[in-house]
Formats: structure tokens, C-alpha cells, sequence
């Protein structure tokens, strides 16, 4: 039987080249974005984390803070889960830019929620694709979902799936600059199996 | 004065009249407040998932409904508490996704709820309120001085249960 790779058994080799996709992947989200506003989109290098479940609300700003979560479901020769959030407000100046116009009110329109997951798809999507092209997999993304609440209460979801396998989440955040400052954030949750098929595909394990 | 104690995700802690505790933005986890009405001890867990025994990995006692419930009650008891006097009040499990495609994944709060409601009949503590499901994120705040548990959740008004 293979030997199941974990983010607590993991060496410190392994964690880097965790950290260098990740990289490569909110780089490639980037270039994505810029793509799709039409603008330039410049992004500073990428913190990639491993944390404790009880740092993650200090990590992420507070747990009550205001976030627009994009889900989607990761299926192909890996599976599991990833996740893009930002801030609300964040989200709101996005939304806006892709849609070439000032949003009315607090809260997102129908419309304004489609926008959205069009983004969230389209970054994750160029996030998958350059893991599938560095690891010569086949990845596929599912139909997006989206949801805006307290930060907290959106990560509870991806954090109880690393919580199923261990006891830390794997986070990678992503400083986006427009002409305002935008953060956004990328977890990828692979399945337990998932983690040594990455590593493998690239000679490692 | 009195001071709130925040309580992480995974995580659990104890609490004594005047002060209070809390634990913000639950999303599809469960949080079980324990109270003795009668010495106003109390404590906060927040757990993650239902069952301990059906992971492999399960040594962090606190995010798991039954060893976390298990572990709360020892811990309020070893404070002081009354562990026949023990009542409870529940917060979270919500599925803030309207799909989510992993399997067992799928219900996660509804089977924290379960799984919470279950161990604390198995130890015969009576739950006095609830406020479960949907799909919205909740902070709570609980006070052992008067076994109010406040609920805040967005764009909704903060209730008392």
C-alpha cells in the first residue's frame, strides 16, 4: 500500500512544492482577471499558509468580517474541493468593473451574483489550469456556488473537510492591485489520496 | 468587570458568571453552550465534525460533537459545576453551499446537530433551546449568569434564545 501523505506528516520538501503550485496558480488567476477587466492587474507574491484551525479567523482578518465565497467541486485524476473568497467589498468593486457600472444598494442583484461566480470561475478555473498543466493531470472544475456571509461561517466548510484528514488547512492569499487594493484568498482541498497523486505527478513521492 | 472569552474553531473553554464567551461566524459547525443555573458555571464548545470514531485521525478532542461534548462537560464539571444540573443550548450547523458535490460531505451541519443532540441525550442534559440549520453563518455569545445565548447573524436581528 501507498504511503498516505498528510499536511502533518508532510516533510518540509513536500510543502514547498505545495506552496510553489500555489504560487503559479494565483499567478495564472491573475494574468486571468487582468484578462477579463481589461485592465492591468499586478499582484504581490502570493503567502502561502499552514494553519490551525483556531488561527484561522486571526489569519483571515476576523471571522465576523464580510466575505463572498466562490465553491467549487474539483473532479479527473484528482478530486476534493477549492475555494476563492474576498471581501465583500472587494467583490463589490469587481463585480462593478465587469459590469462597466456603479452598483445600486448594500446588496448584490441576481445579476450581480451571476457576474460574480463568473468571476470566482474563471480565477479558479486559471488556478486548475495551471495545476493540471504543471502535473500533467486531468482537472476538472464543477458549476461554482457562491455565498456571502461572516468569514468564519464560509471557511467552517472547507475547514471541516481538512478537518475530516487532520488537524491544519492549507491556505494560500493572494494581494491583487488594480487601482484598488483587492485580497483575495485560495484554498484547494484535496482528497487524502489527492495530496501523493499531486506530489508523484511531479517525481516527488 | 466582567470579560467575553472567545472560543476558536475546534476548540472549547469554560466560563464563569459575570463573564461571558463567545465564538463568531459558525458556519456548518455546532456550538453547544453547558450551563449549572445554579452555581452560573458554564462553557462553550465549537465543534467541527460529528463522529470521532469514524476518522482515523482523532486525536484533537475538541472538534469532534462527542469527544468535544465529553470534554466540555468534564472541564465545567472540574470548575465546579454540577454535572446533574448541566443544561444545554445549541447554535450552528448550517450548509452554507446550496450544493455541495463531496458525498459524505453533504449535511455536515445537519449531522453535527444530530450528532450534538445525540451525545447530549446519551448524557442526559437536557437541550432548553436550539437554533440550527438554514443557511447562514452565526456568532453566539453565551452568558452562564443568565443562560441567555445570543445569536447575530448578518442582515437578520440578533435574537436571544
Amino acid at each position: 500500500m501507498e504511503k498516505e501523505i498528510t499536511l502533518e506528516t508532510m516533510s518540509e520538501e513536500y510543502f514547498d512544492v505545495l506552496k510553489e503550485l500555489g504560487n503559479i496558480g494565483a499567478g495564472n488567476a491573475t494574468t486571468a482577471l487582468a484578462q477579463l477587466l481589461n485592465c492591468k492587474v499586478d499582484m504581490q507574491v502570493p503567502q502561502v499558509r499552514l494553519l490551525d484551525f483556531k488561527e484561522l479567523g486571526a489569519a483571515i482578518g476576523g471571522e465576523e468580517r464580510l466575505v463572498a465565497g466562490i465553491y467549487l467541486g474539483v473532479e479527473g485524476d484528482i478530486t476534493g474541493h477549492i475555494m476563492f473568497f474576498l471581501e465583500k467589498g472587494s467583490a463589490r468593486h469587481l463585480v462593478s468593473k465587469l459590469m462597466g457600472m456603479e452598483l445600486a444598494g448594500e446588496e448584490f442583484s441576481e445579476m450581480e451574483i451571476s457576474a460574480l461566480k463568473e468571476i470566482g470561475n474563471i480565477i479558479t478555473g486559471a488556478y486548475l489550469n495551471s495545476l493540471a498543466t504543471i502535473t500533467n493531470m486531468m482537472i476538472y472544475p464543477s458549476v461554482p456556488d457562491i455565498c456571502i456571509d461572516m468569514a468564519g461561517a464560509i471557511l467552517s466548510v472547507p475547514a471541516i473537510e481538512f478537518g475530516a484528514i487532520g488537524d491544519k488547512i492549507l491556505m494560500i492569499q493572494t494581494r491583487f492591485l488594480d487601482d484598488t487594493d483587492l485580497e483575495g484568498y485560495f484554498i484547494l482541498v484535496p482528497d487524502l489520496e489527492s495530496y501523493g497523486k499531486i506530489l508523484r505527478s511531479l517525481g516527488m513521492a | 468587570m466582567s470579560e467575553i472569552i472567545k472560543v476558536g474553531m475546534a476548540d472549547l473553554n469554560v466560563c464563569v458568571a459575570p463573564n461571558g464567551i463567545t465564538t463568531l461566524g459558525l458556519g456548518s459547525c455546532v456550538g453547544i453552550a453547558l450551563r449549572d443555573p445554579v452555581t452560573k458555571i458554564g462553557g462553550l464548545a465549537h465543534i467541527m465534525l460529528p463522529d470521532s470514531t469514524s476518522i482515523r485521525n482523532n486525536t484533537n478532542i475538541p472538534k469532534f460533537a462527542d469527544t468535544g461534548i465529553e470534554e466540555l462537560v468534564k472541564q465545567v464539571v472540574a470548575k465546579g459545576a454540577s454535572r446533574s444540573r448541566l443544561v444545554a443550548k445549541i447554535a450552528g450547523g448550517a450548509q452554507m453551499f446550496a450544493f455541495q458535490t463531496k458525498s459524505d460531505m453533504v449535511r455536515v451541519g445537519e449531522r453535527n446537530v444530530e450528532a450534538s443532540k445525540k451525545k447530549l441525550r446519551e448524557l442526559k442534559i437536557p437541550i432548553l433551546a436550539e437554533d440550527t440549520g438554514k443557511n447562514y453563518g452565526r456568532t453566539v455569545i453565551f452568558y452562564p449568569e443568565t443562560g441567555d445565548f445570543i445569536i447575530r447573524a448578518v442582515g437578520r436581528a440578533e435574537s436571544v434564545i
